[in-house]
């Protein structure tokens, strides 16, 4: 059969496409951002370098993934790259702790620590979002297993000490419970009229329609015990088949409970643009990205240096270092150019020849605490016992929240248990305390919320960041106003030093800032070789 | 992170089976309840070898001795800035370089409280009492 009619109107796909054949992948990303398909990250790509002058040399100091990032492209493009590392293994805070390990802490304290094969705590980042395409980027490029990461898990606990006589309540019940109640609340009102000055007749409708899908309300716009609540907040008996199938709804909380209870602060816990999903980690540990970075830069990265002195002239830069480790005589690195990604505490520390300005804004930051604790198992209770697979628990305790492993479910053997992850106040006071007495406290929080813990519990480790050698805090915290005085100064180059990493970048914390901050980096310093 | 060879490995994980608690330390407890050093923000802790214990000691060290690492947290031990109580007492309210201000989380009685407290302590002999009001007057 045939037909003479016009051909259909392209399709937008057929359009990108086409698009894609005849002008290459640059042409149909920009189209399709055009579009509005494709939405440009703050990554953009890895930085753009031309070949430099013959001869070109930049410092890096510091292999964590600011650093290595600048290596890799620093000596790709073809600069004369060397890297100095005061740990004895690449990755900064990109790190794993596995059995075997053994972590020292400032103070003297060792952990040997003793978790089973396969399991891991990262005491740093340890969830990549989907839009942190920059360090998924050096991932993809090094071939670091990704998995995913779960944030919300409406299976998993939200915890008041203060509510429900301290026990905890299922995330999906809590969530239920206030968005019904609330949706009940709007609907009443709107019905009434008391919106009629915000919204029209017919908007009304739309809302009420709207209120009853987002609520879980029933066919009178009320949220109630019945088919529509326990569709969402689940049932006192599950559905099932047979004769004994016939499912039974639960009772919602009150709405006074509800408010009451304070539980709604941690429902939308992963609403933030940050940990929105998808959300990814790497197999067998974040780590793995370090390692990989560390494994592709080779003989550049020198470990165990202890830098304190850092030089620059017209002509260069002329960094001394000692070795961390066995000590001896200082020796000098020199470089046309460096790329400090040194933590601002101890950079603050180490004579440097840099402009007012900059000093100042590496002087005023404090790092933030934190500290991560994590707990072997001699069996995932927390699936066998209450099918919590993967997610994080949310409670007002110190420990504030505990995270289930996101890999390796329905094993029969062990697994480990994030038991506490602390910020501002509570984790000075942990920091002054020994890994035991952390450890022990982590177990005291979590056995409020499951009782297995004491006698499930084989061993731990925990890592104060006050306490981590290298770093003296956990990352870099901005406010408004140092921001403003401060950040630019920080991210200018100095003469023929810049520093990059988290702390010059808007995304404090996240290693994304640290990938984006050295590729800003490495771009203008090469715009300033180039044009030399 | 240095790996330890497989035999320690081994040594360690069977450690772990048999004891998972390290020895001299107290085993966890359930009825060992951590007490609440928090109340809206604010430390709660009273008494300058309260506060030095439980909150300073987590960077200059149970003995004041401070440590070194990449960077170091400096020795309140043998400190002669400590000659200077207003000194002493702005870094604990606004914090210095790598130390946070902890003016948000202590009120006057803690800061003079501790202040007076390392002054007086690890092999420092400065006398005096540091009071809430001398705090106040530097916030």
């Amino acid at each position: 059969m045939t037909t003479d009619a016009e051909p259909a109107a392209p399709s937008r796909r057929d359009l990108l496409g086409l698009i894609g054949v005849m002008a290459g992948s640059s042409a149909m990303y920009a189209a399709m951002t055009e579009l509005g398909v494709a939405q440009p990250t703050a990554f953009q790509g890895p930085a753009k370098l031309s070949a430099p002058p013959p001869g070109a040399s930049v410092l890096i100091l510091g292999a964590g993934v600011a650093g290595m990032v600048a290596a890799m492209e620093l000596r790709d493009a073809g600069y004369q790259v060397q890297v100095l590392e005061y740990q004895d293994r690449p990755g900064g805070r990109n790190w794993t702790l596995y059995g075997g390990d053994t972590y020292t802490e400032l103070g003297g304290a060792t952990q040997h620590i003793a978790f089973d094969k396969g399991i891991y705590l990262n005491p740093g980042p340890w969830r990549i979002p989907y839009d942190h395409q920059g360090i998924l980027h050096y991932a993809r490029r090094l071939g670091v297993a990704m998995e995913p990461f779960t944030q919300i898990n409406f299976n998993a606990y939200v915890h008041s000490t203060k509510a429900y006589g301290g026990k905890p309540r299922r995330y999906r019940e809590v969530q239920a419970d206030f968005q019904g109640h609330v949706a009940e609340l709007l609907g009443k009102s709107a019905r009434e009229g008391a919106l009629d000055q915000t919204v029209t007749r017919e908007d009304r409708e739309i809302l009420m329609t709207a209120l009853k899908g987002w609520g879980a309300l029933d066919d009178n716009y009320e949220y109630k015990a019945g088919l529509a609540a326990s569709g969402r907040r689940g049932w006192a008996r599950d559905p099932g088949g047979g004769l004994t199938g016939a499912p039974t709804p639960s009772e919602p909380a009150a709405l006074a409970d509800v408010l009451g209870s304070g539980l709604w602060r941690s429902v939308g816990a992963g609403d933030n643009y940050l940990v929105q999903h998808a959300i990814f980690q790497p197999k067998g540990g974040m780590g793995m990205i370090g390692k990989a970075m560390g494994r592709e830069l080779g003989p550049l990265i020198q470990y165990n240096a202890k830098v304190v002195d850092i030089r620059q002239d017209g002509a260069g830069v002329t960094v001394t270092y000692v070795d961390a480790r066995a000590g001896g005589p200082p020796r000098t690195a020199t470089a046309q150019w460096c790329v400090c990604t040194i933590p601002l505490p101890v950079l603050g520390q180490i004579p440097m020849t840099v402009g007012a300005p900059l000093k100042a804004a590496i002087d005023h930051m404090a790092y933030h605490p934190s500290l991560k604790v994590g707990l072997q198992f001699k069996r995932r209770f927390w699936e066998e016992d209450e099918q919590i697979y993967g997610g994080i628990t949310y409670t007002d305790m110190p420990n504030t929240q505990i995270a289930y492993p996101m890999y390796d479910y329905f094993s029969t053997g062990k697994g480990l248990l994030l038991g506490a992850y602390v910020s501002t106040p509570e984790s000075y006071l942990e920091a002054a305390k020994s890994p035991q007495e952390r450890i022990r406290d982590a177990l005291y929080w979590g056995s409020k919320i499951h009782p297995q813990y004491m006698a499930e519990y084989e061993c731990g480790a925990a890592v104060a960041w006050h306490r981590v050698p290298w770093i003296l805090g956990c990352a870099s915290q901005w406010t408004e106003a140092t921001r403003a005085q401060h950040y630019a100064n920080l991210c200018a180059i100095d003469g023929r030093i810049v520093l990059a990493g988290e702390h010059a970048s808007y995304l404090g914390g996240w290693q994304e800032g640290a990938v984006t901050s050295a590729t800003d980096a490495i771009t203008r310093i090469h715009q300033r070789v180039t044009a030399s | 992170m240095a790996r330890l060879p497989p035999p320690a490995r081994a040594l360690i994980t069977a450690l772990c089976l048999a004891a998972a608690w390290p020895s001299g330390a107290q085993p966890p407890s359930p009825t060992a309840e951590p007490r609440p050093m928090v109340e809206d923000g604010h430390y709660l802790m009273r008494g300058g070898a309260a506060v030095y214990g439980r909150l300073c000691a987590a960077c200059h060290m149970a003995d004041a001795k401070g440590a070194s690492g990449a960077g170091a947290y400096p020795a309140l031990a043998g400190d002669p800035h400590l000659a200077s109580a207003a000194y002493a007492v702005d870094v604990v309210v606004h914090g210095r370089k790598g130390m946070p201000a902890l003016g948000p989380l202590l009120d006057d009685d803690q800061v003079a409280a501790v202040v007076t407290y390392v002054r007086g302590h690890f092999g420092n002999d400065y006398g005096g009492m540091v009071t809430p009001e001398a705090v106040e007057a530097e916030r």
